[in-house]
């Protein structure tokens, strides 16, 4: 071999000569002798991988996802999008960021810190609780957390955990596979025309329930009417009371604060990150009374050696490096370089684009259920209720059909029912709603 | 080479604002807006606070703190069990394409490119671990052990001993999540320890493998970077006992094209793409932990999986027959997966077998160059030397000073004063002197000097005590303080 390392892997800088005086340091003759692996489980043979030059592996990759359809979406149910500013991923591209490893040594990590402050403040605004931490998975992990975080910080024993029945599949799925372990049952509850159904809750909830679930908006796209009344009966029985948001939603919707909420949980990459195949954000804030309980990171305020205010990780004895099996959680590796990107999305925006971009979702939902009920055959929204950036139809022809049919059109939406299916609209494709509509008469 | 971290400074001067670095957004200028909604007043708030400011003065606020802040391209990063390797930029580049931009509930049929991608690197793990089946949803290491437990549990229920295999056994040199995910999911921890040779010790897993095992969770090479030379006996004893034996991916970049945790009789495995193929660790976070099992447990692994149609023309999702579920909302970290496969697809074999190579040549090297005490070896990818009389973490703030980050500190606990150092093969024989003459240098300083490090980072030592005790935790609770 001369020269730097050509068929071996291109980023490791050694040239033969290197190589050769490094191997002499050590005293072996070559890279084999320093394996310490017995002979019965050494691997001899090869993985079957080609090896690529940038540019093949770039052209490879890029012809791979070069078969996904070029469909306009009009997809949410959890995972949506808004146009993301150009200074977001220029920024949040900067290596000192994206290069970095989780905070262990503040001194020389103060900007991430910083950012991550930010971030906990922004949604500190947002949510009106007092304690945000710098980032779970995403929605359906952090409500699981949640869940844990009720059964650990009450008083008297209880196992139930009371979910609307608006609650994604996918979510409740999540939440069971989190709360098996501590003996939690996830059960439930009605909800009447897309909101929750106080009644409902009334009858079923309580003092075995630690925690009772709502989402505002809703995975139907309804903006929740009910939730006073959800908090109080929370409360009457000892539950926490959790809501599903984002923030995006929380620009505008009643402060989950002022309706009793104890935990907000959601997926913050509606902000910051484009469409990536469900990757996300997970929220998660609660009250302070509850800090010492809270799973993830958390980063502070101090000061250094120079009495100059600094940040810094802190309260990591409720984390799982130090407290092991008596952690709050088990997660580790979080989503802190997206929650960079959203709290770069949420600065740029600032109070009046978060206020205005929350409004749009509001109008260009109700517009684009008017002009749907218009089509024949279609019947918009089928929630008699406010909507946020999304809804659901009613078709005469059944939804996989029409579905079906509009991809061939070049669009998606979501087959819900039988004859439902869930349109979203945001800044990200409301260029498209005329054309949408019009596909929607030739198909419906 | 000398080093001095940038340092904006914004001192008070008698203003409501304490001396700092750069101030924050809040501090700026920020900008209450009344909300006026097309919905109802009662369903929304009155008010919004948030900071305000144009584009131009946040492009300088985030590159000034991205100036005090550290990366494995501002320098070496021998964090020991964080495998911090360059993060190939051209992988950014893929994940960004606008064909890589779909949503999670687009059709099969619509979504061919990315489920021929998730399929191949399922294939790719499949291949490199020696193992039959891949999840690819787990989003972190730790959602791999969580979700590698749950396939375990399912295992045992379906055989009739769900309940009776309550234990997991965890290493006490084994990293924390181990203990946390086990917890978790309801099990009893069963610590093991080490044996005088820094690894397992055959008598005590003997003594602690019944027919309450479920699990045993194992690191190799370990922690101290020591291959389990008896990992032969160890399968068999858990085997025997009707346990599981769990890989944890962590250490994976010391074994490419070396050996295969299928080969050496583990039933399940999570993969940390984000240490073993390089995609960024971006400040803490996303990274990705795929899970592997034999095909036994394939029927266990969460839903959907891909797999291909048509002999290989087109790709579908499908639940697995017994499937413990979702660990994920969707299908966990994307982006992560893509950065992931443009790795491999990049190094294929040889570089992949490469990699490993030059990590444990590096590893080796270096620590042959330094004078702390390294007490445990052949060690592998990473070495745990002991500072000995000096404390630990004031090593750690000292190389800073030297314009490289240390090691990790303090654990494992097997070795006093534990300085744990993964250079990993990026770095060369240039660099890694660099690292040792850091080593060596602070090896001679006395405790003053070590006590009063760093000097030369943004922000001297910060007070852990007072951000513990004073909880500040967003720039509300600041101006409370007042």
């Amino acid at each position: 071999m001369s020269g730097r390392n050509e068929r071996g892997s291109p980023y490791a800088p050694h040239t033969a000569a290197e190589t050769d005086a490094m191997l002499s340091a050590v005293g072996v003759e070559g890279v084999g002798d320093l394996f310490d692996i017995p002979e019965q489980v050494a691997f001899d043979g090869e993985f079957g991988i080609e090896s690529r030059s940038e540019r093949e592996a770039e052209r490879h990759v890029a012809g791979l996802l070069a078969r996904n359809d070029d469909l306009t979406e009009f997809l949410g149910r959890g995972h949506y999008e808004h146009y993301v500013p150009s200074l977001v991923d220029h920024i949040s591209a900067r290596s000192e960021f994206l290069t970095s490893y989780t905070q262990y040594q503040p001194e020389i990590t103060q900007g991430f810190l910083q950012a991550l402050f930010e971030y906990q403040s922004m949604l500190v605004e947002l949510t009106g609780l007092e304690i945000v931490n710098a980032s779970m998975y995403d929605h359906a992990t952090a409500l699981a957390e949640a869940a844990l975080l009720a059964a650990r910080v009450r008083q008297t024993s209880g196992d139930r955990v009371l979910v609307p029945e608006y609650l994604l599949d996918a979510r409740r799925d999540v939440l069971e596979n989190y709360t098996d372990g501590a003996g939690l049952s996830v059960e439930t509850y009605a909800t009447d025309d897309g909101n929750v159904d106080p009644d409902a809750l009334a009858e079923t909830i309580d003092d075995d329930a630690v925690l009772v679930y709502a989402e505002n908006p809703t995975a139907l796209g309804t903006v929740e009417e009910n939730l006073d009344a959800v908090g109080r009966l929370a409360d009457n029985h000892d539950a926490l009371f959790c809501l599903g948001s984002d923030p995006v939603a929380l620009s505008v919707l009643q402060e989950p604060e002022s309706v009793g909420a104890d935990v907000v949980v959601g997926d913050a990459a509606a902000l910051g990150l484009p469409t990536a195949y469900g990757m996300g954000l997970g929220l998660f804030a609660c009250r302070d009374d509850f800090v010492r309980q809270v799973p993830g990171r958390l980063v502070g305020a101090s000061e250094d050696d120079a009495d100059r205010r600094a940040y810094t990780l802190t309260l990591q004895t409720r984390e799982q490096h130090i407290r092991r099996e008596r952690a709050t959680s088990n997660i580790c590796t979080n989503q802190a370089w997206v929650a960079l990107r959203t709290a770069i999305h949420a600065a740029y925006l600032g109070p009046g684009g978060l206020v205005d971009l929350a409004n749009d979702c509001v109008t260009l939902a109700a517009d684009l259920a008017d002009r749907l009920d218009a089509v024949k055959g279609v019947q918009a929204p089928v929630h008699d209720r406010h909507h946020f950036r999304e809804f659901v139809a009613h078709t005469d022809q059944p939804a996989v059909a029409i579905a079906e049919d509009l991809e061939a059109e070049g669009f998606a939406v979501h087959a819900v029912g039988e004859h439902h299916v869930q349109v979203c609209i945001t800044d990200a494709n409301e260029h498209a709603a005329d054309a949408l509509v019009a596909a929607f008469e030739e198909v419906a | 080479m000398n080093y001095d971290q940038a340092r904006w400074t914004h001192d008070a001067n008698g203003e409501s604002t304490a001396d700092q670095y750069e101030p924050l957004l809040s501090e700026k200028n920020t900008e209450e807006v009344a909300v006026d909604s097309p919905l109802p007043d009662d369903l929304t708030r009155d008010s919004l606070e948030l900071p305000d400011l144009s584009e131009p003065e946040l492009a300088r606020h985030y590159t000034r703190l991205s100036q005090m802040n550290y990366g494995i391209d501002s320098g070496p990063y021998p964090l020991g069990s964080c495998t911090m390797k360059y993060n190939p930029k051209f992988t950014e580049d893929v994940a960004a394409l606008a064909d890589a931009a779909v949503h999670p509930d687009r059709s099969d049929r619509s979504v061919q490119g990315t489920l021929a991608l998730l399929d191949g690197l399922q294939d790719y793990l499949a291949r490199i671990g020696g193992m039959d089946a891949v999840s690819l949803q787990p989003p972190a290491g730790a959602a791999g052990e969580y979700t590698g437990i749950l396939v375990a549990k399912a295992f045992h229920e379906q055989n009739g001993e769900g309940e009776q295999r309550d234990e997991i056994i965890v290493p006490d040199s084994a990293h924390g999540t181990n203990f946390a995910s086990a917890a978790l999911a309801g099990y009893d921890v069963v610590e093991l320890p080490s044996g005088d040779d820094g690894r397992v010790d055959l008598e005590a897993l003997e003594a602690a493998a019944s027919d309450r095992t479920a699990l045993f969770m194992l690191t190799n090479p370990n922690t101290l970077g020591l291959f389990e030379r008896d990992i032969g006996e160890i399968a068999g004893i858990v085997h025997d006992a009707g346990g599981l034996l769990y890989y944890d991916g962590a250490n994976l970049n010391a074994l490419l094209g070396q050996a295969r945790p299928g080969d050496m009789g583990f039933d399940i495995m999570h993969y940390n793409v984000h240490k073993t193929f390089a995609t960024p660790h971006g400040g803490g976070g996303p990274g990705a932990g795929p899970v592997g099992v034999t095909e036994r447990l394939a029927e266990f692994l969460p839903a959907p999986r891909v797999r291909e149609r048509d002999g290989g023309k087109e790709f579908e999702l499908f639940d697995p027959e017994n499937t413990v579920g979702k660990v994920h909302g969707f299908e966990g970290n994307w982006l992560v997966l893509v950065k992931t496969y443009a790795y491999i697809a990049r190094l294929g074999d040889e570089g992949l077998r490469d990699a490993s190579a030059k990590a444990v040549l590096n590893a080796n090297y270096l620590a042959s160059q330094i004078d702390y005490d390294i007490p445990f070896g052949p060690f592998h990818h990473e070495f745990v030397a002991s500072a000995g009389d000096q404390d630990a973490a004031d090593v750690a703030k000292r190389m800073l000073d030297y314009g490289v980050h240390p090691p990790t500190t303090k654990w494992p606990e097997i070795v006093p004063e534990a300085l744990m150092t993964e250079p990993t093969e990026i770095e060369g024989k240039e660099t890694l002197d660099q690292l040792a003459d850091a080593f060596n240098s602070v090896a001679s300083e006395d405790d003053e000097t070590l006590e009063s490090a760093p000097n030369r980072t943004t922000a001297r030592r910060i007070d852990q005590t007072s951000a513990a005790r004073n909880l500040r935790l967003s720039w509300h609770a600041l101006e409370e303080e007042e």
